[in-house]
């Protein structure tokens, strides 16, 4: 486990992806395969399931660092993880990571962690409260992340598809659908990676998404108007609708399997030919309109469909690509041959099965006049596809770009602060926002996102100097700062003290130059709200 | 209750039996220096005391038409109805605690201090006293330092690695002690040249001329090509993102601080590697500190204050935070 600790430390800090391609490629080259299987299993993404809960291995740690329960508390506070917490206080210095001994990490995974599920509490805790003692530190934090389910690694599908490439000569694309849908790690999933034919056995597997870029500017940058496709931006489930081998499956972007949750879409599938994939959009979609993403959500976050639910949200998917027809892989094909193929595939299918349209117009003005009429149409801009393009892995750029509209905003001011997590553990990054009611400011978002890293430092000190008061980590500061927040949709709440809720919330500018008083009130965001759709009103 | 010898005005630390300030933050009449850092020795006072190994850095800091009066460590000097000396504080070269006793009464001012051995000055030493005046930088359990040659050796190996990948390596250190340590540290390792900021540079050569050791070094200047394709380069944090920077071409960027203990500190600097070492005591070094002083009460000033003191008076060792306008260096 000492190179992969070592390994992930590297990817941690280091800012430049060809040093984390290299240390990859690295580590896949010296590792046993069975612990390169897992790597890959953990930098692509995929995650083991919690061994133990954050309550208990808190309670274990104040015992075994022998120090009051406020104190670790604070310590946890100000460090912002309690795995990093947990290694700082108890793996000491005693340890260095170059001569403790060393267990490769399929064997921890394997023989250590696995077998914990199903051990009684004792042995749980004199097992982990044991390499507490033993582990130096980056392994010590490891292994928490690990027992806390929380290991992420911050490098993308396609610089580990890239690494991987260079270890094994098989081409990037070919591995990343080698990396889809479900599979064991291990010695022999290392070797079928190498395999120069790898015959695909399971036909719910899906292909890797391609992911388009913002788009920065104006279009005009792409070239000539005439080669590329025009398409709405909706605000729905990016998915993969998969009709193979007499069955239908439907998956998320996030490889989420959401075949379950909408059944009227699969049993539209059911109808096509076999041997197709189309990746689109599931949307709400009631009177020939796409619906609100606040109304999906409201379908999203059941657990059990009933009919009420079924009738209230009605769904629809809009196809926009196709990527297998007759069984044969179409993603090497231009886009444009690919859309005709899809064109004449949908002309008859159910009317829950949609294409996508094309947004018309000839000239890149004439789009940008369409693009102004998005909200209106409930989408979040445009979509420009290059017509002679394939269907790439992942977030290529330059073939797919997202051409969004300006959010929505408004004027608020800062009420309270409290500190991130992780990597933000000791500023404080989190911001709550009012907006004024009478002479009262009414919290109405929480943002995380927006400001540049040297405001983030200059609002930390800010926010040290003009505290009022401190209530555990959040304090409440002086309402003086404004800022422009923006958001992508509005609802009703009965849940918030303001009556409303706002979708993606994040700020757009701090504005200084602004006074207290001239931030909105809560009567500008609810004629906001009343310019929203009446189901997005009643809704929640 | 005997009147307490040391107090916070709005100038800073005063002893008013004995009449004079202690690293104010406003001009005063005498201020006694614990060390050159800039929170701690500002311009504009009339009369400094520092400790004798300190006074070519004061000069530097203060300029040469201030002539700050050394004190040999250990010196005693009656000031007002106050008798004073200066003790080593292992921080920087010069930096020094304050010991003033005052009708059978002691009060230790410690400065900034660390407990790791450090090449370039004397270490600290625990004075007895009733009354210890602590900083308390990293007064939480979770700052442990690790022995100072496992770090510097971490550094080596990095330099190393960079050069192999045909990487300059820039290592930004604090410019005043930090740096001349990593360079004082790194002859266990190697002879090698190493380049300099100018404003670690002129500091470095203060050091030379006070007799500390260190590897050779040169200079970063404008005039010819110098190619510092797998060289050591040590800056000041200022001049990271700087044009300065341009010359240097691919490298990678590492950060020498106490701070660097914590995940969330080493990924938002944005720097390719963290360094954990620092010229502050770690949690560790507090607790055995006052322990080892005796005091039979504590005060506590700079970072985390309020957390140790509460500790310290669940151990049942009277505690208080002092509100001070020190800043932290490790943090620039």
């Amino acid at each position: 486990m000492r190179a992969f600790a070592a390994l992930y430390e590297e990817l941690d800090t280091t800012q430049s992806t060809n040093l984390k391609v290299a240390a990859m490629s690295r580590y896949f080259r010296e590792a046993p395969p069975a612990d390169a299987a897992w790597a890959t299993y953990i930098l692509s993404g995929r995650r083991l399931k919690r061994f133990i809960g954050p309550a208990l291995l808190k309670r274990w740690l104040i015992d075994e660092a022998a120090l009051p329960e406020w104190l670790i508390d604070e310590a946890y506070a100000s460090v912002g993880d309690l795995a990093e917490t947990i290694a700082l206080l108890t793996a000491g210095t005693a340890h260095s990571e170059a001569t403790a001994d060393d267990l490769p990490l399929a064997d921890w995974i394997e023989d250590r962690l696995l077998p914990l599920r199903d051990a009684d509490d004792d042995i749980q805790r004199q097992s982990i409260t044991g390499w507490w003692r033993q582990l130096p530190y980056r392994q010590c934090f490891l292994l928490n992340k690990l027992l806390t389910g929380e290991l992420r690694v911050g490098v993308s599908q396609l610089l580990v598809t890239r690494a991987l490439a260079e270890v094994t000569g098989i081409e990037r694309t070919e591995l990343a659908g080698r990396l889809m849908g479900e599979w064991q790690p291990g010695a022999l999933f290392w070797q079928g990676l190498h395999a120069a034919e790898s015959p695909r056995t399971d036909p719910a597997v899906p292909y890797p998404f391609f992911l388009a870029s913002p788009l920065e500017g104006e279009p005009s940058q792409l070239g000539d108007r005439e080669a590329w496709q025009a398409e709405w931006k909706w605000d729905g489930i990016r998915g993969q609708l998969i009709r193979r081998a007499g069955e239908c499956h439907l998956w998320s972007r996030g490889e989420e399997r959401i075949t379950e949750r909408f059944p009227e879409i699969v049993d539209a599938a059911a109808r096509l030919p076999d041997g197709i994939v189309l990746d689109g959009e599931v949307v709400a979609w009631k009177d020939g309109s796409i619906q609100p993403f606040a109304l999906l959500q409201q379908r999203i976050g059941r657990k059990k469909l009933t009919a009420a639910i079924l009738a209230t949200v009605p769904v629809q998917f809009l196809a926009y690509d196709l990527l297998e027809l007759e069984g044969q892989d179409l993603r090497a094909a231009p886009l444009r041959e690919r859309r005709a193929h899809l064109e004449k595939l949908l002309a008859d299918a159910s009317p829950l099965l949609q294409i996508s349209p094309l947004v018309i117009g000839s000239t890149w003005d004439e789009l940008a006049g369409a693009r102004a009429d998005s909200r209106q149409r409930n989408v979040e801009g445009l979509m420009l596809k290059a017509l002679d393009s394939s269907y790439g892995t992942g977030r290529q750029r330059g073939a797919w770009w997202k051409w969004k509209i300006e959010p929505h905003s408004f004027d608020a001011v800062m009420i309270y602060a409290q500190p991130g997590q992780g990597r933000r553990s000791n500023l404080y990054t989190d911001y709550t926002f009012g907006v004024w009611r009478e002479q009262e400011l009414v919290p109405v978002a929480k943002a995380y996102s927006g400001l540049s890293n040297p405001e983030v430092e200059q609002l930390d000190r800010w926010i040290r100097a003009h505290t009022l008061e401190k209530f555990g980590p959040v304090r409440s500061v002086e309402p003086s700062q404004v800022f422009e927040l923006a958001y992508e949709g509005i609802a009703a709440s009965a849940r918030h003290k303001s009556g409303i809720a706002l979708r993606f919330p994040r700020i757009l500018r701090w504005r200084a130059d602004k006074p207290a008083s001239e931030a909105d009130t809560l009567a500008n965001l609810q004629a906001m709200l009343m310019q929203a759709p009446d189901e997005v009103r009643r809704s929640s | 209750m005997p009147p307490p010898l040391v107090t916070v005005t709005e100038n800073g630390l005063y002893c008013p039996a004995g009449g004079f300030h202690i690293d104010p933050w406003r001009p005063v009449d005498t201020a006694v220096i614990t060390h050159a850092h800039g929170d701690h020795l500002r311009h504009g006072s009339t009369r400094y005391f520092v400790a004798e190994p300190g006074v070519a850095i004061a000069r530097h800091r203060l300029g040469t038409d201030h002539h700050p009066m050394p004190l040999k460590y250990g010196e005693q000097l009656q000031l007002g109805s106050t008798t004073i000396s200066l003790h080593p504080a292992g921080h920087i070269l010069g930096s020094a605690q304050l010991r003033i006793e005052h009708e059978g009464q002691v009060w230790v001012v410690s400065g900034d201090y660390k407990r790791q051995p450090d090449p370039t000055c004397a270490p600290f030493e625990p004075l007895a006293c009733d009354v210890f005046i602590s900083e308390a930088t990293f007064a939480l359990p979770v700052y442990q330092w690790q022995p100072t040659v496992e770090v510097v050796e971490e550094i080596f190996h990095w330099w190393r690695a960079n050069r192999e990948r045909g990487l300059a390596s820039v290592l930004f250190c604090y410019a005043l002690g930090k740096a001349q340590r990593v360079l004082a540290e790194l002859r266990a390792f190697t002879d090698e040249t190493v380049y300099l900021h100018g404003a670690v540079n002129v500091l470095t050569e203060v050091y030379r001329q006070q007799g500390v050791e260190m590897v050779p070094t040169l200079p970063v200047t404008g005039e010819r090509k110098t190619d510092y394709k797998g060289a050591l380069i040590i800056a000041p944090p200022s001049a990271a993102g700087s044009p300065w920077m341009r010359r240097f071409g691919d490298h990678s960027s590492g950060f020498c601080s106490g701070w660097m203990r914590v995940r969330g500190n080493r990924r938002r600097r944005g720097y390719d590697r963290g360094f954990v070492l620092s010229d502050h005591v770690d949690w560790p070094g507090l607790i055995e500190t006052f322990k080892a002083t005796g005091a039979r009460r504590i005060l506590l000033t700079h970072g985390y204050s309020d957390a140790l003191a509460r500790y310290l008076n669940e151990l049942g060792i009277s505690a208080s935070a002092l509100e001070t306008a020190y800043g932290d260096e490790e943090q620039q």
